[in-house]
């Protein structure tokens, strides 16, 4: 069901294209599947307000895509399909809960405070159906869960993947995955994970951590961890995807502008990381002709409202980077002094000994090749990258450019026995043939 | 509401060199607790300290050992069961939880269906 390969969603779904009645099942797919990628995360959130247990809703939410099929086949697409859903599957959960006595008692879940919702949203037939799907992810990235569980249930509960699909994302056997998810499920409902979205004292910390399992996905997606290929599609499009409807959820925080920023500014470089034969292309070689210009200008536009306001966050500082790079005319050319600054910036509002290395890559630009080595033997005695395949692999590069062969070589040897993505490989192997043969 | 219960695991070797100050300034910080629990809208069901685990005994399988289940730097050294709305409610009373020598652990009272 999840076989739509369209692009980003449109910020507005407009209206469906059903043309009244008939039997035209092609199109009812192609809709029930469309209506799978736009609409899960807002038929669920719905559905669970109201099952009260997140089993139930997806297993409700589940029946109304399977029935969504025939009606739509028989009586055309309806105008709405996200509400035709929700009304379906809401329907479905009352009826059951109403029928099974003892699935209504064992419902702890989903300790609904009711406030007012912010978004009033849909109506068909059966009352306004309120968004709940910040609810939704806010409930799936609790602190309370694992990160790697915030994960994924955030690709199942609102992105509606299959668990399969998930453990393939993340090269974990299913049933590890399944039994993640059930866990994860379990806690949330026998500990009361509420249902709701933080208040403004603690939303920045809870905003955070859904920030960082949206990027996670897309980092993850952006450089996959093992295969073949060294992008990994699906993740990064389903990044994008949640990055844009938090931003048309939250509109008011600059740090989820600055990481649908960050998404799109990195991503699109995306057709030049690799050349035709797979071997892996750095900033420097890239063809910043064959870069995605749509997505660098929105980018670009996002980043500009996202740093307004002053005392920007991690995301948005990161997007200002991207953004200084998007801009540059070559490599040499880029603003790197500027770029250490905002590296400077990010250090302070985000203590990570990886930001501590990409300025240090940064300076190197900047003032030269030692004085990036000298940050770099700072930060190799930093046990939190002990084993982080980008330290060796910045040194090796910094070594090879002050004509140091046998020490880079070394360090490419370093970098290699710590990376298991092919391209990157490869990559690494070349630069080492070079300057082991020098 | 909903019970939980929180556990405070710590280290006994600094209660076992304190100062009878220290002592004092943890029975206060105790019984503010009991009141701030009161005004964030919580309630103390029951809360009580144990002895050291050098008091501890051990049954498994019927053969009985001297010690705690199991040994570590912090030990389980007192509880309080309490009421709250929802798991963040309760992580909101557990962060105010005295805890000087270490720290604590919630956990939700299991509910039986047909209780």
């Amino acid at each position: 069901m999840t076989g739509a390969a369209a692009g980003h969603p449109p910020a507005d779904p407009g209206p469906s294209t059903g043309s009244g009645a008939g039997r035209d099942r092609p199109a009812a797919a192609a809709a029930v599947a469309d209506a799978h990628r736009r609409e899960w995360a807002f038929v669920l959130a719905a559905t669970a307000r109201v099952a009260g247990d997140l089993d139930l809703a997806e297993e409700c939410v589940q029946d109304a895509y399977v029935s969504a099929l025939e009606a739509w086949s028989q009586q055309g697409v309806p105008r709405n399909p996200g509400a035709w859903l929700t009304t379906t599957a809401r329907r479905r959960a009352i009826d059951l809960l109403r029928r099974d006595t003892t699935l209504r008692r064992k419902l702890p879940l989903l300790v609904t405070p009711d406030e007012p919702t912010a978004q009033p949203a849909v109506d068909e037939g059966c009352g306004v159906i309120p968004d709940d799907r910040l609810r939704l992810v806010f409930t799936c990235c609790h602190p309370a869960l694992a990160r790697e569980a915030q994960v994924a249930l955030t690709l199942r509960l609102v992105c509606g993947l299959s668990t399969a699909e998930i453990a393939r994302a993340f090269l974990v056997p299913e049933p590890t995955m399944a039994a993640r998810v059930t866990r994860a499920k379990k806690k949330i409902s026998a500990a009361r994970i509420a249902y709701r979205v933080p208040d403004a004292a603690e939303l920045p910390d809870r905003l955070d951590a859904v920030l960082t399992v949206v990027h996670l996905l897309f980092t993850t997606g952006h450089t996959a961890p093992g295969g073949d290929g060294l992008v990994r599609r699906d993740l990064v499009d389903r990044a994008a995807g949640l990055a844009r409807m938090l931003c048309a959820l939250m509109p008011d925080e600059p740090e989820v502008r600055g990481l649908l920023a960050l998404i799109l500014l990195t991503d699109a470089r995306r057709a030049t990381r690799c050349a035709p034969d797979g071997r892996l292309l750095l900033l420097d070689e890239q063809d910043r002709g064959q870069w995605d210009r749509p997505a660098i200008d929105e980018g670009l536009r996002l980043v500009r409202e996202a740093l307004r306001g002053g005392r920007p966050g991690r995301f948005a500082l990161q997007a200002a980077i991207a953004a200084l790079h998007a801009q540059a005319p070559s490599y040499p050319a880029t603003d790197w002094a500027q770029i250490v600054r905002l590296y400077d910036l990010l250090g302070r509002a985000w203590l990570s000994p990886v930001v501590a290395l990409n300025r240090a890559v940064a300076l190197a630009m900047a003032a030269g090749p030692g004085a990036g080595l000298a940050e770099l033997a700072r930060l190799e005695a930093d046990p939190r990258l002990a084993g982080y395949r980008y330290l060796p692999a910045a040194k090796a590069d910094l070594l090879r450019r002050l004509g140091r062969a046998d020490e880079a070589a070394a360090a490419y040897r370093a970098a290699l026995e710590l990376t298991d993505n092919h391209a990157e490989r490869q990559f690494l192997a070349g630069r080492l043939a070079e300057v082991a043969g020098r | 509401m909903a019970e939980y219960l929180i556990l405070i695991f710590e280290d006994e070797n600094s209660y076992a060199t304190a100062t009878p100050d220290v002592f004092q300034e943890v029975m206060e910080a105790h019984n503010r607790f009991a009141a701030q629990v009161g005004e964030k809208g919580g309630k103390i069901v029951e809360g009580r300290a144990l002895q050291p685990t050098s008091t501890a005994t051990t049954i498994r399988n019927d053969v009985v050992t001297d010690g705690p289940f199991a040994e570590t730097k912090e030990a389980l050294g007192g509880y309080y069961l309490i009421e709250a709305r929802d798991l963040d409610h309760a992580l909101e009373i557990a962060k105010l939880t005295p805890a000087r020598f270490g720290g604590v652990e919630v956990r939700p009272i299991m509910v039986f269906d047909n209780a």
